[in-house]
């Protein structure tokens, strides 16, 4: 994965165009690798290898991908629920994050948190959170966690957070009064709207007040914003680091309307009822995969159709290897794991049931 | 397949970064509850914090009216001049956007603590409090705890109406993943205080409107109350009274009354409810055969009806009579003076409960 891109460099100096063929191909790869692994996640859902909500990115690859490019390693990104594109493009490998769909131990969250819930320490993901909107106060805490390290305790660096949230979240309460606190506190949150056009079967104008002006909603909290298409994942970049550089530097909020589109249900049990084919496939037109795997070959002529194919060839191994481990991977112990992890220090009289204890150290850690 | 799985060192839990709890005494060498350093219980929460905040930079103090204000209830009185608007934060009224927020920060390292004006308000606060910070440990499969301390105010007594007069105990306490401590005197809620912020994992601090004024003296050195032990404060043979917070006082009125009449009860002040010390409950069960639990939450499904279940299935054999316990009465908290001082379990009522077990 090259999804940790370092891009450092003054606003507007490292738009795509000067990047280098290295970085601009490695998104490619990170999008071609999310969409393989969703295709195969939702085949595993489907012979039930995978339980419970699943939610799948495909269509969305390029958000992720353009955002994570413009900030760094070692900025804390928090999201919800429709999260396997995060993890993987956060740079957690494919077989860790199929593993805890599959329940198993050697998954991200030791086979406890499930797809919903893709946690990765090293790579300063904060999780997947299930509840909507609920990691839109948590987004604001983890960069008034980073601008507190520095500011007061006098170490670290001026950081940002990138939280992510649906269109569907606009409407929580949560949000609104942690944009509200971000504004006051002038905490350094960026609130990216993957906007997908539906809550669940909801189309957002049914749902959600001047939903061709979102920014509106930030303006009322006096948060800086940008409304910015998401089919292109290089135009993505090029208007949205350098926002993010500024807001580093002043170290405020902001908040993207991010146009994007799922081409798969809400989640894996959604019959769809709410659009036509017809808008799905309009959408498919513009796909940000074939978009910009266009330009790199036709337009950038940095990369050979040869050299496409075998990406999407080693993507579809990577994945293939990622359910064998998955499969292959052993479930997490009602011994060792049950009531391991519920608490840091698990004292004594915890429960009237048993003692709490430690289980398994993660595989991530 | 993992060819081994590497277990996680009892110690030093990843998820947490660094922390460190003090070396806990047994209350016999604690230092002494009697002495003249006379302070109000709401010194005592300050003291406890303050401490805390000049030995850790991470501790940082968030909540309605903490700062300019000096705290509505003037807990937080004098910590903004100390420590600065960085780290005595006013906020606005969003206890869900605030209490969600130091999770957040938690989980980045820092060790929040929050100040509910009033408990009752934090159930707006529900989804961050209950679904997130208990469970952030497990959720992540040990990537990520939530070190944080939610404190304020708890329970009825004054003339606050229905929507005022919470007592979360109870409804909380059901929550895997949180501890819970609920002092009923100025010494202890320095000391758990201090506990609390030094613990990694979510405490949830019950204290009292009706005890903020409440003197006592509370030595000026460092000391820490362990989490999980209870106090016996009055020792007895006919009878265990089990309570925790306010009612403590209340119980040790009945026990007053009571030892007039020949009847010894043994209060024990709990301290904490979770974790919940019932070995010191079973003990002095065997020594009185009798239990009363004394609890200001509700009857239905509260803290009293798990300390009973507990007594019944660790100490049945001790049993001499079937457990009582007296609770607020079960409905709403009324407003009128006379009908709030009976929804309270009041002195009257402990006494009541006890001749009954006796009689």
């Amino acid at each position: 994965m090259t999804a940790m891109v370092k891009t450092r460099g003054g606003a507007g100096a490292g738009l795509s165009a000067g990047l280098s063929d290295d970085v601009v191909i490695g998104w490619l790869r990170d999008m071609v690798l999310i969409r393989e692994f969703e295709l195969r996640t939702m085949s595993a859902y489907q012979q039930a290898k995978i339980g419970g909500f699943c939610h799948i990115y495909i269509g969305q690859e390029a958000a992720v991908v353009g955002t994570f490019g413009a900030v760094e390693h070692d900025d804390p990104v928090v999201t919800a629920y429709r999260d396997h594109g995060h993890a993987l493009a956060r740079g957690m490998s494919p077989d860790v994050c199929m593993a805890e769909m599959f329940g198993k131990i050697t998954g991200c969250a030791k086979g406890k948190g499930g797809s919903m819930h893709m946690f990765d320490r090293p790579n300063w993901l904060f999780g997947g959170h299930g509840i909507v909107g609920a990691q839109t106060p948590m987004g604001a805490g983890l960069a008034f966690g980073a601008r507190y390290e520095w500011e007061v305790m006098g170490r670290g660096k001026k950081k940002v957070c990138l939280c992510y949230l649906g269109d569907g979240a606009l409407n929580q309460g949560a949000l609104h009064e942690a944009m509200n606190m971000a504004g006051i506190l002038s905490i350094p949150v960026i609130y990216i709207v993957e906007n997908n056009g539906y809550s669940m079967g909801t189309a957002i104008d049914r749902g959600t007040t001047m939903a061709d002006k979102l920014w509106k909603k930030a303006e009322a909290y006096g948060i800086e914003h940008r409304t910015i298409d998401g089919f292109d994942v290089c135009s993505l970049y090029d208007e949205f680091r350098p926002f993010v550089d500024v807001l580093r530097d002043e170290q405020r909020p902001g908040f993207v309307d991010l146009k994007t589109y799922r081409y798969q249900g809400h989640s894996m049990s959604d019959p769809q009822k709410y659009r036509t084919k017809e808008e799905v496939a309009g959408h498919q037109e513009k796909d940000c995969l074939d978009r910009h795997a266009h330009h790199l070959m036709s337009e950038r002529g940095c990369l050979s159709e040869d050299a496409f194919k075998e990406m999407q060839k080693d993507a579809k191994e990577q994945v293939k290897e990622a359910v064998a481990f998955a499969e292959g991977s052993a479930a997490p112990t009602v011994e060792g794991e049950l009531y391991s992890d519920v608490y840091a220090n698990p004292q004594k009289n915890l429960s009237p049931v048993r003692d709490y204890a430690h289980g398994t150290k993660n595989p991530l850690q | 397949m993992m060819s081994t799985l590497e277990m996680i060192d009892q110690q030093v839990h990843p998820a947490v970064g660094e922390w460190e709890l003090p070396a806990f005494v047994e209350e016999s060498a604690m230092p002494s509850r009697e002495g003249d350093r006379v302070i109000q219980y709401r010194e005592a929460l300050r003291e406890a914090m303050s401490e805390e905040m000049r030995r850790d930079q991470r501790v940082f103090l968030i909540g309605e009216e903490v700062a300019q204000y000096n705290g509505a209830y003037k807990v937080s009185q004098g910590m903004l001049e100390e420590f600065g608007e960085k780290r005595i934060i006013d906020s606005p009224i969003s206890e869900s956007g605030f209490a969600g927020m130091c999770i957040g920060a938690a989980m980045y390292g820092l060790r929040p603590i929050v100040e509910f004006m009033s408990w009752s308000f934090s159930l707006v606060a529900a989804d961050p409090i209950l679904n997130n910070a208990p469970k952030m440990l497990y959720m992540s499969g040990g990537q990520w705890g939530c070190p944080i301390v939610f404190r304020g105010n708890d329970g009825a007594g004054g003339q606050l109406g229905s929507t005022h007069s919470w007592c979360v105990e109870a409804l909380f306490a059901n929550v895997p993943g949180l501890k819970m401590a609920i002092p009923s005197n100025p010494y202890d809620a320095k000391g758990l205080l201090k506990t609390a912020i030094r613990d990694p994992d979510p405490v949830f601090f019950l204290e009292s409107e009706r005890m903020l004024g409440d003197k006592a003296h509370v030595p000026e050195e460092e000391y820490y109350v362990p989490f999980g032990r209870a106090r016996v404060c009055r020792e007895g043979d006919a009878v265990t009274l089990v309570s925790f917070g306010r009612p403590v006082q209340f119980c040790m009125e009945a026990a007053g009354q009571l030892a007039g009449e020949g009847i010894e009860c043994e209060v024990l002040d709990m301290r904490t409810i979770r974790p919940l010390d019932i070995d010191s409950v079973i003990e002095s069960v065997r020594k009185t055969g009798r239990v009363v639990v004394v609890d200001q939450s509700w009857p239905f499904a509260g803290i009293s009806s798990e300390v009973i279940t507990q007594v019944c299935e660790r100490g049945f054999d001790w049993l001499d009579h079937q457990p009582v316990r007296v609770n607020a009465a079960d409905v709403p908290t009324p407003y009128a003076k006379e009908l709030e001082s009976a929804y309270l379990p009041n002195t009257e009522r402990i006494v009541a409960a006890v001749k009954k077990t006796v009689g």
